[in-house]
């Protein structure tokens, strides 16, 4: 009987730390004259993380200016896979008729939930299927990540740049490729080196990787980690670093040179807009710097004037369209051409990369 | 390279050496305490939030240990007053540390402090090899050295030690010798409970400083697997805590070097290590040299006969 009210105790437990429902308290009524958006939100992470979920809730709250736009409900640390659809389902019960699901994990739940609730819009963050009723939205983190690779370029004096890598998927893989490409092409020289912590998130790893990789003599540090434990390392060896995710330069206020961000706000207020006016239709949206779902965080006083005026030039090219950073010749890391002079890598090659470009020291874990 | 190395091993284990030090203190008395890892949470948010508003570093580490004091103070309630189930009341503490720093911590995300700082130690910080790594550290490494010594004599060289012993391997001859068996298990749960929270504060006041939810990372487990691994020696404890640390170093710096072993078998290291030290550890059990305090997981009711 004891182990019997144990074991209830533990699964009663287990059940009311699953997920953590944030409800947001009610505003003053809005005019109801037209379609009244009710968001809901789906988090992988906690929003106090400082990096993923943070950016996401901030583009959350900005979409919450729009006047038809009713109070939004977010519900963070959902675990991903087959339990996810549960969560989304209880969005669905409550009203939403907008609902953004944040992480890769919660594709099939998505489209599973979507199948049987045709009125509510889905937006699925990152995934690659799609139905009538639920889209795609993801950035092009490459464009910035190269102009962020053409300052450490230049403001690398070994030529050792550090890549603390979180994990051997294809995001992460473009974006030491991206930065690779725009660091040599400002300094042919530059090596990257990259050490895979398998972490989104354990600090005390991520430093410990960034120290490692100062050990070796690498004076700029970036990474791919949502938190800002790669700044506090730069900052506290001397060398400069380039941030992710979110503008984090008051971990370290001298180290810090840049940072390639999200402003996940461009898509959430859009697709509010289109539902509430009955033009949204389901697409994959993979936008860039053009869009301003992603950008460059402004440069600190670091950065000097003349290489802020060369990434700002290739800034307005990515923009423009006339510069591409994934335009040939390209070889791998055996020096082999993998795209030839004149062709450019299509998006299915960048959703799929999972080798790295010549100038990249470092192996991808198979 | 050995003493970059050494030094890493030492700032990666150390935040395990606190944990694992209060787990033992926990165990001798024969309480299992498996809110380890909610109970570093809890330091670690106290301590950086204590360390932020008042801007002192000791404030930040005496709030640590006063926050796990209290958290600890909950399961020794269950425990030893209510003679409820070890089990869990523990893996309650942990969830309960991991949902309420989540709500507590959210306006310290984002917010930065000055850290410890290194402090080379004159004379021995000059040493070939082991100097640097050992003696041109933190306060609160020296500290955690002290403590390794402090609970090893208090355990082998005091009377108060003894008793607590005794009561882990037999609350009922303590009891009948006129040890207060309730409340020595009371403080040993709280105090050990403390040194966690401290473990937590490393975290959040000198590795990096910084407060983001969870982040202990699962360090508390690995504490909990150690004090069996370290035979619930403080001193082995210290060489448990600093092989796992040293582990995890080399597996990142093997990286950094370009080694061409594969990152996913670097990292499988710690956890492998992990196994073996449980392996190993139950087989010197079977052979009946096992160090585990006799009566540990047992509430003890004084008018329980047996």
């Amino acid at each position: 009987m004891k182990k019997l009210c144990a074991l209830l105790a533990v699964l009663a437990l287990l059940t009311a730390c699953s997920s953590n429902e944030q409800k947001p308290v009610e505003s003053a009524a809005k005019p109801a004259a037209e379609k009244q958006i009710k968001a809901g939100f789906i988090y992988v992470g906690p929003v106090g993380d400082a990096g993923w979920t943070w950016a996401h809730d901030q583009g959350r709250i900005a979409m919450e200016k729009a006047d038809y736009v009713q109070p939004s409900t977010f519900i963070e640390s959902v675990p991903e896979g087959a339990e996810s659809a549960r969560v989304i389902n209880g969005l669905v019960q409550k009203g939403h008729n907008l609902i953004f699901t944040t992480s890769f994990g919660f594709m099939d739940a998505t489209l599973d939930v979507a199948s049987k609730n045709k009125d509510v819009v889905f937006m699925h963050c990152s995934g690659y299927k799609t139905a009538d009723n639920v889209g795609t939205y993801f950035g092009r983190m490459y464009e910035p990540r190269y102009l962020s690779g053409i300052v450490a370029g230049k403001m690398s004096k070994s030529n050792i740049i550090g890549y603390v890598a979180a994990f051997p998927i294809p995001e992460v893989i473009r974006g030491i490729n991206a930065f690779t490409l725009g660091a040599r092409s400002v300094n042919p020289q530059a090596e990257i080196k990259v050490v895979w912590t398998q972490t989104w998130f354990d600090p005390g790893v991520e430093r410990d990787a960034a120290d490692s990789l100062l050990d070796v003599g690498a004076d700029v540090l970036t990474m791919h980690q949502d938190a800002p434990a790669t700044l506090q390392a730069a900052e506290a060896r001397g060398a400069y670093v380039i941030g992710y995710n979110s503008d984090m330069r008051k971990f370290a206020p001298t180290a810090f040179l840049t940072a390639p961000i999200w402003n996940w706000e461009a898509v959430y207020t859009k697709t509010a807009e289109e539902v509430k006016n009955g033009t949204w239709k389901s697409q994959q949206i993979w936008w860039g710097m053009k869009e301003n779902l992603v950008q460059l965080a402004p440069f600190s006083d670091r950065v000097t004037p003349e290489v802020q005026q060369l990434a700002n030039e290739k800034r307005k090219a990515i923009i423009a369209g006339t510069l591409h950073p994934f335009s040939g010749p390209l070889k791998d890391q055996s020096g082999k051409e993998i795209v030839a002079a004149g062709s450019t890598l299509d998006d299915g090659a960048l959703l799929g990369m999972n080798w790295f470009v010549e100038g990249v020291q470092g192996t991808i874990p198979k | 390279m050995l003493e970059i190395l050494l030094d890493a091993t030492v700032r990666a284990g150390t935040p395990i050496l606190f944990a694992t030090l209060g787990a033992i203190i926990n165990e001798r008395a024969g309480i299992i305490n498996l809110g380890i890892e909610g109970l570093m949470l809890i330091g670690a948010l106290s301590g950086f939030a204590a360390t932020f508003v008042s801007g002192n570093l000791l404030l930040g580490v005496a709030a640590a240990f006063a926050a796990a004091f209290a958290a600890g103070s909950i399961h020794a309630l269950v425990c030893v007053q209510l003679r409820g189930n070890q089990i869990v009341s523990g893996l309650a503490l942990t969830m309960f540390g991991v949902g309420c720093t989540a709500l507590f911590g959210r306006s310290m995300v984002g917010q930065t402090i000055d850290g410890f700082e290194r402090h080379a130690i004159p004379l021995l910080s000059q040493l070939p090899v082991i100097g640097k790594a050992f003696f041109n550290q933190d306060w609160l490494i020296y500290f955690s050295f002290l403590l390794v010594f402090k609970i090893w004599f208090f355990f082998y060289r005091t009377r108060w030690g003894l008793e607590l012993r005794t009561i882990g391997e037999n609350p009922a001859a303590a009891d009948a010798c006129g040890i207060p068996v309730n409340l020595y298990r009371f403080l040993a749960i709280a105090c050990g409970s403390g040194f966690v929270g401290i473990g937590g504060a490393y975290l959040s006041l000198a590795s990096t400083p910084m407060w983001i939810e969870n982040m202990s990372a699962g360090r508390g487990w690995i504490a909990v697997a150690l004090v069996i691994f370290a035979g619930w020696s403080s001193v082995r404890a210290l060489f448990g805590a600093y092989l796992f640390g040293g582990i995890t170093a080399m597996q990142l710096r093997f990286q950094a070097m370009g080694t061409t072993i594969s990152a996913h078998i670097l990292q499988m290291l710690p956890y492998i290590f992990t196994i073996v030290v449980l392996v190993v550890s139950t087989l010197r059990l079977q052979k009946g040299a096992s160090q585990q305090p006799g009566n540990l997981g047992q509430p003890y009711d004084r008018e329980d006969r047996k």
